[in-house]
């Protein structure tokens, strides 16, 4: 999240889409409902289905899944049309005043932008997206946004596509709906009025998933909404520390901190640093990461201490670099990824921590069929779940495997539960909140840091004794840890924070930090190896004062919710990011009565502000210091696969061609694996679009084995909408079969009229939802029905998340 | 609960009146801010050491299809379109209503099974049920159910037991909303009434707070956003004591004591007119022995 969940209370318009927070965030939601009845906030869900959210929702618009980019693109096109966004916001803290070159440009009848190489199916010359420059390096700007060349021209006429007649073509409501809810979500774009957008897997779970929040993105931007109290662009996250693992580097292809992660035609430190540091492209930009290097060698010296000195380059050789690919690029090891190169036995071995792939990745066949594959599985989990017994007959069955076909050894290790160790959780607000132990693990359940740290001994034990191919990295690892075998969380919570290792003095000779010392502040790091840190971005959560994250006061002097010693929030803690976005040129907060920063004539008063404490407003630092452009990019020059704009494009299985352009229907940079499994179905064959969704009653596939959960929500079961349960002679509480082309599963009907069939591109499309939560494990009539039998492996070319949903399905009863 | 003074017993004589004066609590049920999350479901049950029910998908989200001797606490999900064609899912919390002028304490034969405290919690005390099941005939909301199992009746007790220590009902700690609250019956018609100016201003014309006059007001406070359609909540529109029951612990009672009394008069006066009645020849045989001769 941009802002936070306390901080929703201060909006006027909360756009509920890609997400059902009042099912799948019951506790956050409070904070929507707090807005209504307290600010008379008006709620919109927009959903493919009328879900929990729209039942406390004032206005719900029903789409069809997948086709939210398109919807977006229309809220901008009324934006831009209607003249309903905040100019002087957009020309102050966006790129919309940039030039952008002449050789940029949009092929509307191939739906693709210049710089297409369609036999690589790649943009792979991206440079004529790239800002006029100046003799200097410096974008050309034209602070009017009249130049034909600058963003915001180039914007509008990209969006004049997105009439609400095209909107109502590809999502199905009616262009009197959207327009509507258009006329709601953008009467926002004043400064006397905040909206924010909640988004959770809806939106992330696409093969558009980027250029879906990118569409969001400028669309917030458009109507000044980033940065504001009550505003922002705020993804819910699905579990408790999700935002945890993203930031400690979860995701194969970043560092902790989102440092890009070294790849192997960085042969050298400097090279890295070199081409993961960004170049201000203005002149005043802050342009933050240009701090990198600091970034970068404190980690690598929470990596390997002592080994890691100036001579050796601080241990970069030691650190796992990306390889390359033949045909260009890097290999790559994210989910989807993983379980392809272990269907072609690229891999050995495989530890899964909390995750269970047969059920929670896409395509569980092909999972299971990947894991037959392996010599050996660790499962350390709670339950023993679907993919500790994947060799079981009937699972294996999905495979077309029998059990002795199976030559995998799985070891399962039973784990603690969150709440019977201590540790941090990373909420959505990116609060990092320490919780405590409420109970001890039952039987030989033992915390993950305890089974890692026991792995972590005994291999490098190994490695001492037998070498082994590349036994640098795990040797020089620093395990400082008072307790090696079960490293205490308390003491990996200072090593993220960091300290530093000799005195530091600043400029003037002063001395800011003593050795030993924990480090308060990230603009202390050095590059030069003085200072550890594990994750920059934590900085300040455990200082000499003590671990912040068990701060519990609920003070509240902003009287906006912002809670400043309640917790740690990352970075600084800093409750509302872009903060400085909230107030005007001059430094006056858009709304008085709702200041995240003003400037008081000497320094930034309120919320910790995301800019330089004392830099006065008119120095025009940029209010995105993040970025090189020290704005906010609504034209994006070529960091994502996609091109600058976002453009709908269908799901990868869709009931139509794209209305846009029909012979360019899906994403083009999308990329289908090739193994048997990966089939994709025909609207011919399955001419029903079918998204997927988890419930309040259930977590995932845990509470699956517990009897109150699963009384509330006993058996899987499938929304189907009343028409086609009539045309199809299904009741209520018949047993119905739902078909991809990957697989099939059976349960019970549940006919409504909260989805309605819709007229998509001039023809009737009937769409229908399953929820996640059974499997073959756990109590009552599991019978198999795993939702992933039915999804498909096609990923987001930039997060590479899977497809969940939005694919094609037939229908049938049993 | 024994800290808690008591207003009303079943089938008994009123009650002294308690030395303190306690203020008459409610609950209050925002249906308009219900998101049927079903946290209060099993809050109830947890708290209430109650065993979870065998359920089945019956092709809805509710999970039980009423209330039951282990379920106190139901959310009831019904669709319902409006005249314009707006697609509406209405959430409602199902309880007990805790009624002023309770219809099962009326109805109830067995003395101190039902209690009315004086706070207006109406509780069952089990161990003076007898399982009859009148209260069940005598509740307009359909709320107590029979459990064959133990022969008792039972239903929310508004958790007395937190209650009467200052703490909120088990399903209101859990509510994550706020729709639902906790406090003093006058306090919380406050809350309920600015709940429905702000839905009139957004549109619910018929908005209301559901409190029904029929059973005295009950301490259940209702939000609803079609007042004047209660039964699309499945709740009655204008829930009274039924009749029988009415008629049977009111005139019909005392009719029928007076019928007892003219009995037992008539008695006394046959008796002081033809004295002892004899009985005479065979009839005065045992009657076992009579029997076995058969």
């Amino acid at each position: 999240m941009t802002n936070g969940w306390t901080d929703i209370r201060n909006a006027d318009v909360v756009l509920a889409m890609g997400g059902n927070p009042a099912e799948n965030h019951p506790v956050g939601f409070r904070f929507v409902m707090d807005a209504k009845r307290h600010r008379g906030a008006t709620l919109v869900s927009v959903d493919p289905r009328f879900n929990r959210t729209a039942a406390v929702a004032d206005r719900f618009v029903q789409i069809r899944a997948g086709s939210d980019i398109a919807f977006l693109g229309g809220l901008i096109n009324h934006a831009l049309s209607n003249h309903r966004y905040h100019e002087e916001y957009v020309r102050l803290f966006t790129n919309a005043t940039f030039l952008v070159s002449e050789t940029y440009s949009f092929d509307d009848t191939q739906g693709v932008f210049s710089g297409w190489d369609g036999e690589r199916r790649a943009y792979t010359d991206r440079s004529g997206w790239a800002y006029e420059l100046d003799g200097q390096g410096h974008a050309r700007v034209d602070p009017t946004m009249q130049h034909p060349r600058c963003v915001l021209q180039s914007m509008k006429a990209f969006y004049a596509r997105y009439t609400p007649e095209m909107v109502s073509r590809i999502c199905g409501c009616t262009p009197d709906a959207f327009t509507q809810a258009a006329e709601l979500i953008t009467s926002t774009g004043t400064p006397d009025r905040v909206g924010t957008i909640v988004y959770a897997l809806g939106w992330t779970h696409h093969s558009v998933a980027v250029q879906l929040i990118h569409a969001a993105a400028m669309l917030q931007l458009l109507l000044g909404n980033i940065g504001r109290p009550g505003g922002g662009l705020n993804a819910l996250r699905g579990h408790a520390n999700i935002q945890g693992g993203t930031d400690c580097g979860m995701a194969y292809h970043n560092l902790p901190g989102y440092i890009a992660i070294p790849k192997a035609d960085h042969p050298t430190l400097d090279a890295f640093l070199r081409a993961v540091t960004p170049r201000a492209t203005r002149p005043e930009s802050m342009n933050f990461w240009s701090n990198t290097d600091r970034f970068a060698v404190s980690q690598f010296k929470a990596y390997y201490g002592a080994a890691a000195t100036a001579a050796n380059q601080f241990g970069y050789d030691w650190h796992p670099k990306l390889p390359q690919l033949a045909e260009g690029g890097y290999e790559n090891w994210s989910w989807a990824y993983i379980f392809d190169h272990m269907l072609a036995g690229a891999m050995e071995g495989f530890f899964s921590f909390g995750m269970n792939p047969v059920s929670n990745g896409p395509h569980s066949a092909k999972a299971t069929a990947a894991l037959a594959k392996l010599q050996w599985l660790v499962v350390a989990e709670n339950f023993e779940q679907e993919t500790a017994v994947f060799w079981r007959e009937d699972i294996a069955a999905l495979a077309g495997l029998k059990p002795e076909e199976i030559p995998t050894e799985v070891f399962m290790l039973p784990a603690a539960n969150f709440a019977e160790k201590d540790g941090c959780f990373v909420n959505s607000a990116r609060w990092i909140q320490w919780k405590w132990k409420a109970v001890d693990p039952p039987g030989e359940a033992l915390p993950d840091q305890e089974i890692i740290g026991r792995l972590f001994l005994k291999i490098r034990e190994l490695y001492e004794r037998e070498g082994g191919v590349a036994p640098e990295p795990v040797r020089h690892l620093d395990w400082w840890y008072t307790h090696p075998s079960s490293p205490s969380l308390e003491e990996v919570c200072r090593e993220l924070n960091g300290w530093a290792l000799r005195e530091v003095r600043d400029a003037d000779g002063a001395v800011i930090l003593r050795p030993g010392q924990q480090l308060a502040s990230f603009l202390h790091l050095q590059a030069d190896g003085s200072t550890l840190s594990g994750n920059w971005l934590y900085i300040g959560m455990y200082t000499d004062a003590g671990n912040l994250t068990k701060r519990r006061s609920a003070a509240d002097p902003s009287g906006l919710g912002r809670h400043p010693e309640w917790a740690f929030s990352w970075p600084a803690n800093r409750r509302v990011m872009y903060n400085r976005a909230s107030a005007d040129g001059s430094g006056r907060p858009w709304d008085p009565s709702r200041p995240a920063i003003a400037w008081d004539g000497q320094r930034w008063v309120g919320d910790v502000p995301d800019y330089r404490a004392d830099s006065a407003p008119a120095a025009s630092l940029g209010a995105f210091i993040m970025l090189p452009e020290g704005v906010a990019r609504l034209f994006v020059p070529g960091q994502l696969a996609e091109g600058p704009w976002t453009e709908h494009y269908e799901p990868q299985e869709s009931p139509v061609a794209n209305p846009l352009h029909p012979q360019r229907s899906a994403n083009p940079v999308a990329r289908p694996f090739t193994t048997p499994f990966d089939v994709l179905g025909s609207a011919e064959e399955y001419p029903i679009v079918c998204t997927t969704y988890r419930l309040t009653e259930h977590f995932h596939y845990w509470t699956k084995h517990n009897p109150y959960t699963m009384q509330l929500q006993p058996e899987f079961f499938v929304e189907i909408p009343e028409d086609l349960a009539a045309e199809q002679g299904i009741a209520n509480a018949d047993m119905v079969r739902v078909t991809s082309a990957r697989g099939s599963i059976e349960g019970r009907a549940m006919v409504t009229r909260r989805i309605k069939s819709m007229q998509i591109a001039g023809r009737k499309v009937y769409q229908i939802g399953v929820p996640i939560h059974w499997g073959f494990v756990g109590r009552g009539a599991q019978r198999g029905s795993l939702a992933n039998l039915l999804t498909h492996t096609v990923v987001d070319p930039n997060s590479y998340t899977p497809e969940y949903k939005a694919f094609l399905v037939k229908l049938e009863k049993v | 609960m024994a800290t808690l003074d008591l207003r009303r017993v079943s089938a008994s004589s009123p009650p002294a009146p308690g030395v303190r004066e306690a203020a008459v609590v409610a609950k209050l049920i925002d249906t308009t801010t219900c998101i049927g999350c079903k946290a209060c479901e099993v809050a109830c049950q947890a708290w209430n050491d109650l065993p979870p029910e065998t359920t089945v998908q019956a092709g809805t989200y509710q999970t039980l299809p009423g209330l039951a001797p282990n379920f106190w606490n139901l959310i009831r999900f019904t669709e319902h379109e409006d005249d314009q064609g707006g697609l509406h899912w209405l959430m409602r919390k199902d309880q007990c209503m805790h009624c002023a002028e309770p219809g099962c304490l009326v109805a109830c034969p067995a003395p101190g099974a039902i209690v009315q405290y004086a706070n207006g919690i109406v509780d069952f005390q089990q161990d003076r049920c007898i399982g009859c099941g009148y209260c069940m005939t005598g509740c307009p909301f359909n709320v107590p159910t029979f459990n064959p199992r133990t022969g008792r009746v039972y239903k929310c007790t508004l958790c007395s037991d937190r209650t009467a220590v200052g703490l909120e009902p088990a399903c209101v700690k859990a509510c994550p909303t706020g729709c639902l609250q906790f406090g003093a019956k006058a306090s919380l018609l406050e809350v309920a009434t600015a709940r429905v100016a702000r839905l009139e201003a957004d549109g619910f014309a018929q908005a209301a707070v559901y409190d029904p006059p029929g059973v005295g007001g009950t301490g259940v406070v209702t939000v609803l956003a079609y007042g004047d359609r209660p039964e699309l909540y499945g709740l009655p529109r204008d829930p009274r004591i039924p009749l029988a029951v009415t008629l049977w612990k009111g005139p019909l009672k005392w009719i029928g004591n007076a019928a007892i009394l003219a009995g037992l008069l008539g008695a006394a006066v046959h008796f002081v007119r033809y004295g002892r009645k004899a009985v005479h020849g065979a009839d005065a045989a045992p009657a076992g022995e009579a029997r076995d001769g058969r």
